[in-house]
């Protein structure tokens, strides 16, 4: 959707949230980032916003957008939780999406040619008509 | 202070490994959260990203005020294709000015959707520029609106000024099926594209 104007409070807490971070201690996290909770170590010591991060994937797997919007929190605060959960063993990762080339990772353009995986493609489209 | 959603839906199968995206885009008003809420199989999220020039955020909301920032809302939905794949939609505006948005949500997606109304054709372009400049391939979809003039869709192509390769397709973003049949243009035409590539 389209910008729109927030009422004042989020930006101090998005702030407070990541104890002043900008970014995640990793810089491989994404959207789609599939997240589950560890069952050990126990959520003791956790700040609040992690220990809901926590709670929410204790249940099952989120990726990491869902995870966001669940408990409406921007994206970029997110990131920030989730790798700091994963250094503290409270959050585990799914792999991550198969058969990409990331460009960016390969220090190439981001214009350069993008390559999935030919059989990932062809599960896409059967799914989708699948569907139908 | 736990939280539990309240049904157990909105969690993935726990057969799922692996997950992709597509991009729903176009401007103000084309359709794209009707799009999302007509395919997701959960209750469509949205979530927001704070953007400001300097691509800082946090050293910007403790110190200047005067820089800008803007916050986009981005609306997503979740389709389970088979037992072990998820393709998560997410509907973001194209706008240029959301570049640093853009070229973090286009890292890893498959290719982009975009949402296009007759009335208002030029308006697509910035949207079709962006993907470019990011090479990211699309296919095109003539949202059907009620009372909009219904256009061949050879004019249509011109109109966009469309390679002769890209998908352009009609749909209605309130019916399911043929939502569904426009991802599959474009997801018949990443295969085709990826097979030319491997050939080239």
């Amino acid at each position: 959707m389209t910008p729109r104007p927030r009422p004042g409070g989020r930006l101090v807490r998005s702030y407070v949230v990541t104890d002043g971070r900008a970014r995640p201690t990793r810089n491989t996290l994404d959207l789609i980032t599939l997240l589950t909770a560890a069952d050990d170590p126990p959520p003791t010591g956790l700040t609040p916003e992690k220990r809901r991060v926590t709670e929410l994937c204790r249940h099952g797997a989120l990726s990491l957008g869902e995870v966001a919007g669940h408990l409406g929190l921007p994206v970029s605060v997110t990131k920030v939780l989730v790798a700091d959960l994963m250094d503290s063993g409270h959050i585990a990762t799914r792999t991550p999406s198969p058969g990409f080339h990331n460009p960016f990772e390969q220090g190439e353009r981001p214009s350069a040619v993008r390559r999935f995986d030919a059989g990932i493609l062809q599960e896409v489209l059967d799914g989708l008509r699948a569907r139908l | 202070m736990g939280f539990a959603p309240a049904s157990d839906d909105v969690y993935l199968r726990p057969t799922v490994r692996r997950a992709l995206k597509v991009l729903v885009v176009g401007h103000f008003a084309v359709g794209k959260t009707t799009f999302v809420g007509t395919l997701s199989e959960i209750r469509p999220l949205r979530t927001e990203e704070v953007l400001t020039q300097a691509g800082a955020l946090v050293d910007d909301l403790a110190g200047t005020r005067d820089k800008t920032t803007t916050t986009v809302a981005l609306d997503f939905g979740r389709l389970t294709l088979n037992p072990s794949l998820v393709l998560y939609l997410f509907g973001t505006p194209g706008q240029q000015r959301f570049t640093r948005l853009w070229a973090d949500m286009t890292r890893g997606a498959l290719g982009a959707l975009v949402l296009a109304d007759t009335r208002r054709l030029s308006d697509s372009f910035e949207v079709m520029g962006t993907l470019e400049d990011l090479g990211l391939p699309y296919a095109v979809a003539v949202n059907d609106f009620d009372g909009a003039p219904v256009h061949d869709l050879a004019e249509v192509r011109e109109a966009l000024d469309l390679l002769p390769e890209t998908p352009l397709v009609r749909c209605d973003a309130r019916d399911p099926d043929s939502s569904t049949r426009a991802l599959i243009a474009l997801a018949a035409y990443l295969l085709s594209r990826d097979a030319e590539l491997e050939h080239a």
